[in-house]
């Protein structure tokens, strides 16, 4: 059985994991084209750029993308929320043109129109996939997909969401 | 590009993309196993939601995937151009994702699902342009 559980509240969550991956990329790209060129000679740099504050800001906005992205996967689908989120690409393009000046070819507008109409088809339709689970002796939760409905009816709970 | 140097480069993206999309399954199987992060954290706080997520044996393994993509990637990238590289495995590891999780994490993945990630996978190949 598939269903959509999103909310305002849910859709905010994925707005958070499309930003903080895309702001945290740019800042991380940011912070590394102001340091001299990495080499496999020279790995230290590495060291050094983890304290350079574009490479700080970057690494916690993508800590924070991680905590949303899981807290995503906990009430949706993968094949959900990575299309949804993935909107991300085209923030990383636009903040590329408009802050780092960079060149966007016809192709690469094709490109984000191509992922925009992805998104949209994505998230106009169900979002979570309900499973038959198990409760075993510890009362933790785990999904049994293979048993046909009759028989999870008879032998297992089923997860409420909201 | 020498035959002998694209299979190398075919192989070096493969490995990223069966690693990266280990890394999403895992990491997806366990989150969906471990429940809905909104209701643990207003049951137990924010301590409890991370302690529930981080003694996952499988959000573990997960995580060790995505390193070992992430080391994969390095590795491609020494080898190979960026523009080659990283919107090829990108873009792969969608569909890659798509079918494991249609079969291995049974999730129903309609029509409306494959055309969102064919979008997809043909945009974010497009953007290396």
């Amino acid at each position: 059985m598939v269903h959509s559980t999103m909310n305002a509240r849910r859709y905010l969550v994925l707005a958070v994991v499309t930003l903080t991956s895309a702001f945290g990329d740019t800042f991380l790209d940011i912070g590394m084209k102001k340091l001299p060129l990495v080499s496999f000679h020279h790995l230290g740099t590495l060291l050094v750029a983890l304290r350079t504050p574009w490479i700080i800001a970057g690494i916690i906005l993508l800590i924070g993308f991680f905590a949303s992205y899981l807290t995503a996967l906990s009430w949706a689908d993968l094949t959900y929320v990575l299309p949804a989120t993935s909107l991300g690409y085209v923030i990383v393009a636009l903040l590329g043109k408009y802050w780092l000046h960079e060149q966007i070819s016809g192709a690469r507008w094709l490109g984000i129109a191509l992922i925009t109409v992805g998104v949209g088809f994505v998230t106009r339709g169900p979002s979570y996939t309900e499973m038959p689970a198990l409760v075993d002796s510890q009362g933790s939760r785990s999904v049994s997909a293979a048993r046909s409905d009759d028989e999870a009816v008879a032998t297992t709970a089923k997860v409420g969401r909201p | 590009m020498s035959p002998v140097h694209g299979l190398a480069t075919a192989a070096m993206i493969a490995s990223i993309v069966v690693t990266a999309t280990a890394g999403d399954v895992l990491t997806a199987s366990a989150m969906r196993r471990i429940g809905d992060l909104d209701e643990i954290r207003a049951r137990s706080g924010m301590a409890g939601a991370i302690r529930a997520v981080v003694t996952s044996g499988r959000f573990i393994s997960g995580v060790l995937c995505m390193a070992l993509s992430f080391f994969s990637l390095l590795f491609a990238l020494s080898h190979a151009d960026l523009s080659l590289v990283a919107p090829a495995s990108a873009s792969m590891t969608f569909v890659s994702n798509a079918a494991a999780a249609k079969f291995l994490l049974h999730e129903n993945v309609d029509r409306r699902r494959w055309v969102a990630v064919f979008c997809v996978c043909c945009g974010v190949a497009l953007l290396a342009h």
